[in-house]
């Protein structure tokens, strides 16, 4: 039966579930267990499946993941808890070296089903390293999955995809919308891995985005359409790592227009990526430069300058307002059905 | 090579005052390690001193706990209950040497002489680290787990080097000692014979895990010995020995011995911070039982019953302490003032291009025009 359910509550059932079905999944981390993690995904699980499932490590990320290397080598599926985006740090070199290229160091021999999950990114007025988008640095390492969700519903089944992966998939669950909720009945199966989602219809310029910046560019794109009659459609990737070129190569040769939004530090980050996909993509179908809405790049501000650091509604209006609407000859509308495509 | 019983702690940790003030009976295997380690009761004078500010320190944390709940900080990690950890080894440091704290040790900072409004700068959220750690020979409170013990052996080792006769006191919880930075500061340390003490304040909880899920070691102080550095375990409740025991590391690590990693045992009275429910994973008989172990409540007994103390003189801190927490509140409930282009300042010497243009953009956002400066230049502007 459908039920209003937070974006935690969809992980933690997500948790369950898996714990269920599959008895080589583990869940460990630090506080994961009696606290039910820092916030509470975890909740209730070593109460329900018991300490052998999920439990308490010593505190030490580059530990948590080396360990969780070797549990897989013995046929377990770990999905481990980062308890917050900074503190992923000391488990770098475990990530990097060796989770993301097992499978190519082994010619497919040895393969790292896990799952590293981070709260991460800002917007809850958290202290310094409590706040990080540090996608960039995963997305930028060949081997590993990166899926960043924005609903409940993604919220379970990319979690449960996630769980069932062969390869290792870095989650990123943004920590401003652990709380949001949706009308949902669980369990529930979305678009799978590598597939982005159309979340508003529109004609006009297309904003493409992703986790924690979902919900705020379909608070732009209501914005725009009431206030300057501009009819924005609003992807979100769901999946970084594998990317969907095809729906967003799509969507932008219909609207002609594209912004990339993301929250995280601007100079060679993902919105780069997906800035320079599309316009490799569409380049005959654009009637103005993609252009790009980011936090700044500088280290994560402390809360009370958090808001002047965060792409804000304002900030995305205004960019979507550079687009060069006056001088546009609007051929590229028409034209974009045509154009060759070399996606 | 070290000779391995120079290195081991006590069996026991150091103890000099029981919870209700009086001195502690030693049998005389004790008694002989205690002296020949070179502790001893401090004087009284010294106690005063200490016990002076935890009664300051002990008010400013508690009034820094009301601030959170009236939204006054972002958040709050308590000390109370470790005041003689926060006291005592600050107290007898010199003006050279250096400390790094974490983020539960501001009743550390205070204790150092740093301005409570800038101890708290971090926990109110107006900017990273509020006070100036070189004016101040303390380093930035520091979040990411055990990171600063390494920071801490190469300024130790610093200070060797230029023949200052500083050491360097890092602080650690119990359970960062997990963390791998903490052994490598500790080796470090040791190959060099770097003038580093490390004292871990072992409060028995990592946010909610217990020590017992956090290690097997007969007692952390035991870590020390693997790496050949002098290691020790103490009351970290009892401020005697707390004094005792951290002069006798500095007085080690100053003489060119080597580092010292020494072990209190302590309790953290308050949850891990003000959005932590303790509840989840812990007693409150437990909790009960702590607070007859007071460490304030301890000493102020310890030398009221020596004649060293007395109700004027107590009345006299007391109301000094309550000056402090007042002084602390009025300019605590004074809005921030904070001016968003700061965060352009510091990111580098000389701001990148790129970081002026989004300078601009954030000062045209401020000004409500947005529109007119942007990082992307339009097309004919793009070659300027
Ligand atoms: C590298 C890193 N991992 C995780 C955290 C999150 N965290 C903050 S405090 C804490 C518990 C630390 O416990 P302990 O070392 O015993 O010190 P205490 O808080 O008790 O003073 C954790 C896990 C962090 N700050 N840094």
């Amino acid at each position: 039966m459908s039920r209003p359910t937070t974006y935690a509550q969809a992980l933690n059932t997500a948790l369950r579930d898996s714990l269920t079905q599959d008895e080589s999944v583990l869940v460990f981390g630090e506080d994961v267990g009696a606290l039910g993690g820092v916030f509470r995904i975890t909740d209730g699980l070593t109460r329900d499946f018991g300490e052998e499932r999920c439990f308490d490590t010593p505190l030490a990320e580059a530990g948590i993941t080396g360990f969780a290397i070797g549990l897989c080598m013995q046929g377990f599926r770990p999905v481990i808890e980062m308890q917050f985006d900074a503190f992923g740090y000391p488990a770098f070199e475990q990530v990097v070296s060796h989770v993301a290229k097992m499978r190519n160091r082994t010619r497919g021999q040895l393969t790292l089903p896990m799952v590293l999950r981070y709260p991460y990114a800002g917007g809850i007025g958290g202290v310094e390293h409590h706040c990080d988008s540090s996608e960039g640095y995963y997305v930028h390492t060949p081997g590993l999955h990166v899926v960043s969700p924005s609903t409940p519903a993604d919220a379970y089944s990319l979690l449960r995809e996630a769980i069932a992966s062969d390869d290792p998939v870095v989650f990123l669950e943004p920590k401003s919308l652990y709380w949001s909720k949706a009308e949902l009945e669980l369990p529930t199966r979305t678009e799978p891995f590598g597939r982005a989602a159309v979340r508003r219809v529109g004609s006009d310029v297309t904003l493409i985005t992703y986790g924690p910046q979902v919900p705020n560019a379909l608070r732009a794109a209501e914005i725009a359409a009431a206030e300057e009659d501009w009819d924005v459609e609003v992807v979100d990737l769901r999946t970084l790592v594998p990317f969907d070129d095809e729906t967003v190569a799509a969507s932008v040769r219909k609207t002609g227009r594209a912004v990339v939004l993301a929250e995280a530090q601007g100079f060679a980050g993902m919105g780069a990526e997906v800035a320079a996909r599309v316009s490799e993509r569409c380049f005959h179908s654009l009637a103005a430069p993609v252009l790009r809405v980011s936090g700044l790049d500088m280290p994560y501000p402390p809360p009370i300058l958090e808001h002047t650091y965060l792409p804000g509604v304002d900030r995305i209006l205004d960019t979507i307002a550079r687009l060069q609407w006056d001088d546009e000859p609007d051929l590229t509308h028409e034209a974009a059905g045509t154009q060759a495509v070399h996606a | 090579m070290s000779d391995i019983t120079s290195l081991l702690p006590c069996p026991q940790p150091v103890r000099f005052l029981d919870p209700d003030g009086s001195t502690t009976e030693h049998d005389p295997g004790t008694a002989a390690t205690l002296e020949a380690r070179g502790y001893s009761i401090p004087a009284e004078e010294d106690l005063l001193a200490v016990w002076r500010g935890m009664v300051i320190g002990r008010r400013f944390d508690t009034q820094a706990t009301a601030l959170t709940k009236q939204g006054r900080l972002a958040v709050y990690p308590s000390s109370r209950g470790q005041d003689a950890c926060q006291v005592a080894p600050v107290l007898a440091l010199g003006e050279q040497d250096w400390l790094f704290p974490t983020y539960r040790d501001s009743m550390a900072l205070v204790t150092r002489g740093i301005d409570p409004v800038e101890a708290l700068t971090l926990l109110r959220g107006d900017w990273h680290c509020g006070y100036d750690p070189v004016a101040t020979r303390t380093a930035p409170q520091c979040t990411p787990l055990s990171t600063q013990i390494v920071h801490a052996a190469g300024a130790a080792d610093g200070m060797r080097r230029r023949g200052t006769g500083g050491v360097a006191l890092g602080f650690i919880g119990d359970g960062a000692t997990s963390e791998g930075d903490f052994h490598e500061g500790l080796n470090f340390a040791a190959v060099f014979d770097a003038p580093l003490v490390v004292l871990v304040q072992n409060n028995k909880y990592a946010i909610s895990v217990p020590l017992a899920k956090q290690s097997k070691a007969p007692a952390l102080a035991y870590k020390g010995v693997g790496y050949g550095v002098r290691s020790e375990q103490v009351d970290g409740n009892d401020p005697a020995a707390m004094l005792s025991v951290m002069r006798s590391a500095y007085a080690h690590a100053r003489a060119g011995h080597g580092p010292v990693l020494v072990e209190a045992h302590t309790y953290r009275m308050e949850a891990h911070t003000n959005a932590d429910d303790a509840t989840r994973y812990r007693t409150s008989e437990e909790v009960d039982d702590w607070t007859g172990q007071d460490p304030v409540v301890r000493l102020q007994a310890y030398l009221v019953a020596r004649g060293a103390l007395d109700e004027a003189r107590i009345e006299e801190v007391r109301e000094q302490a309550e000056a402090f927490a007042a002084d602390v509140r009025t300019r605590m409930h004074a809005e921030p003032k904070v001016d968003p282009m700061a965060l352009f300042e510091h990111v580098y010497a000389e701001p990148t291009p790129q970081l002026r243009e989004q300078a601009e953009m954030v000062r045209a956002e401020i000004a409500g025009s947005a529109h007119a400066a942007h990082p992307v230049p339009e097309t004919e502007e793009a070659t300027r």
